[in-house]
């Protein structure tokens, strides 16, 4: 059934909803927080329907959320958020994403991007030597199993006993990098094969790492707060679980398509199959999703590491601080217990973000100290070439959308028609015309992420927080890019 | 005119959807790894070829379509190696395939993951079709 514009309510200017009675299959609304342009372009490809689908989902509550950098993915949309009543309610794996924490994070500096640009070139090869990337590529490290099962269980806390992390990498880090409850006995022996080779490299398609300056600041006493000053460097390094995340999903889609005969849940695509949260077969998944979240943290502790050392190589003597601190790391495909109050009354829940940042405002203990008056930090990476954000929770999220904001800028054009109408070598020399250095595994990647292949970054910051779910807090543009 | 046995691309807004269409399901399935590999644009060297065996419970046609590519994406990120040939031997809830193939001499994308996602195997005009989409 598809979805039109005459069956959506406008709620404001930045919110619309699908009420319950669309499809009556439905437990529960659509809530799309959308301006008027970017629900027209959204509703090119299917992501509203598959908004729908996944608000057939047993035990949800409140409504499905939808971010303005929506759009079409398998079984549940990119940038879509739901909420399952914990115990009883399903979690799902298909709504979580292959990427199980896929996420970002970005570190600040002291160095002034005009001083540190005569050595750009040096850096993006030095980030593109220290950090592996692209298809295929294994990373420095070979873990035993038993090493890798502690990892699973410790996350970013295995990398600080490594000596790949400081105590502010942890602090600043959602969970503090360790999600609790992980269990890698729930890890297939597949997963933990491809796992292995795979941890500290960044992988392909729309991963990177990005070297920032700091454009504008919006918020000047959050940004003072996170250590971000304007006119200095930043990197961003977006990645998640590669191929041992990747498995765990794909082992427990499999799964749990008997399991949704076991319970009698029906669906209307095999793509969302979900396990009640308190059955053997959802508890499985929850200790191996944390496994592979923890995998993540790491992964992205060891890419900061590496990163840390080709700053020091390239800039060290030549700027007067060349250490990268952190600002925060945060997963944007996740399934988490959380409390939250729904029409009032609080309750645990099970919040599936996928494609969607947590954002918990002001005052949460979830929250490091320093970080507890500004709210949440949120990072939404732009597209190649294009603007990046830092935002920050609100009570509005907190509100609105279970503590979640957009996480990017959002697909508008298919990857084959990016591949038609873009030379992956013109792109790079455009780039590098506008000043940005790039580093890329393959021009035919380079052109599947052309900025032209996205929606506006900007756009779609103005609608969240046009509609009160974050707060602007300083607003990045790249320098130099490595693409997986 | 359509092949009789052969796969499209779909436009998808994010990741990657072939249709493949066949005239009994052991061409569907060869037909979708043709697929899958031209999609990764996936090249095969010329030597040494390599022969690799392996078992997929079967539960539904769906569900042994994610498994055998599934199987094809972990041997090519395992241990480099892609196929050309496949042969199917049905024994009850069993299936034993051998698969036929080479190195892999060069790979210009990596797929995550096939996904269940709105996948049915349909007959149409004699033939099967289905719709698979890849988590890239």
């Amino acid at each position: 059934m598809m979805v039109t514009i005459s069956d959506l309510k406008k709620i404001s200017d930045y919110e619309w909803e699908i009420p319950k009675g669309f499809r009556s299959d439905m437990r529960v609304p659509v809530r799309i927080f959308v301006t008027r342009d970017l629900l027209e372009q959204a509703m090119r490809d299917k992501s509203l329907e598959q908004a729908v689908n996944a608000a057939t989902l047993p035990g949800l509550v409140g409504h499905v959320t939808v971010m303005p950098d929506m759009h079409q993915g398998y079984g549940f949309p990119i940038g879509g958020v739901a909420a399952t009543r914990y115990p009883d309610g399903v979690i799902s794996p298909g709504a979580i994403g292959y990427d199980i924490n896929c996420g970002v994070r970005l570190l600040g500096s002291q160095i002034e991007a005009e001083t540190a640009k005569p050595y750009m070139e040096n850096l993006v090869s030095a980030l593109n030597r220290y950090c592996p990337s692209g298809v295929g590529k294994g990373g420095a490290l070979r873990l035993s199993e038993k090493e890798l099962d502690v990892l699973c269980q410790e996350g970013s806390l295995w990398a600080k006993k490594k000596g790949y992390a400081t105590e502010m990498d942890l602090r600043r880090t959602e969970e503090m990098g360790t999600l609790q409850g992980a269990d890698p006995s729930a890890v297939s022996p597949r997963a933990k094969q491809r796992g292995r080779p795979q941890l500290g490299t960044l992988g392909a398609g729309n991963h990177f790492i990005e070297v920032d300056l700091v454009e504008e600041i919006y918020d000047k006493q959050a940004a003072d707060v996170m250590g971000l000053t304007e006119g200095h460097l930043a990197l961003q390094i977006h990645c998640g679980s590669r191929g041992f995340g990747h498995q765990i999903c794909s082992d427990y889609v499999r799964r749990f398509q008997g399991a949704v005969k076991k319970y009698n849940i029906k669906l209307p695509d095999r793509e969302l199959v979900c396990a009640p949260m308190n059955s053997p077969e959802g508890q499985d998944y929850l200790a191996a999703m944390r496994c592979a979240a923890n995998y993540a943290f790491a992964n992205r502790q060891l890419l900061a590491h590496w990163a840390r050392q080709a700053f020091e190589e390239v800039l060290a003597g030549k700027v007067d601080h060349f250490y990268l601190h952190q600002i925060y790391d945060i997963a944007h495909n996740m399934g988490k217990i959380e409390e939250h109050s729904v029409e009032g009354q609080k309750m645990k829940v099970c919040v599936h973000r996928k494609g969607a940042t947590r954002a918990f405002g002001p005052g949460y203990e979830e929250l490091p100290a320093e970080y507890r008056k500004i709210g949440q930090p949120v990072l939404v990476p732009g597209s190649m070439g294009t603007a990046s954000w830092v935002l920050v929770g609100t009570q509005g999220s907190m509100q609105q959308s279970f503590g979640s904001t957009c996480h990017g800028a959002g697909r508008t054009m298919s990857r084959s028609m990016a591949k038609k109408q873009i030379w992956g070598e013109d792109l790079r020399k455009e780039l590098e015309k506008e000043g940005i250095h790039i580093r890329a595994g393959s021009m035919a990647g380079l052109a599947e992420e052309a900025p032209a292949a996205y929606k506006d970054v900007d756009a779609v910051v103005d609608t969240v927080t046009g509609a009160g779910i974050a707060k602007k807090v300083v607003r990045l543009v790249p320098l130099a890019v490595v693409k997986g | 005119m359509k092949t009789q046995t052969g796969f499209q691309e779909i436009e998808h807004t994010a990741d990657w959807e072939i249709k493949v269409w066949a005239p009994d399901l052991i061409s569907l399935l060869a037909s979708a790894a043709q697929g899958m590999y031209q999609l990764s644009k996936t090249v095969l060297a010329e030597s040494p070829r390599v022969v690799r065996d392996f078992e997929i419970c079967f539960d539904d046609q769906e569900s042994l379509l994610v498994d055998f590519l599934s199987e094809l994406l972990f041997l090519g990120e395992q241990q480099g190696v892609a196929f050309d040939n496949y042969l199917f031997e049905f024994q009850d809830k069993v299936i034993k395939v051998r698969v036929w193939g080479a190195p892999i001499d060069h790979q210009a994308k990596e797929i995550k993951a096939v996904t269940y996602h709105g996948m049915k195997i349909l007959e149409k005009e004699e033939n099967l079709e289905v719709n698979i989409v890849f988590d890239v």
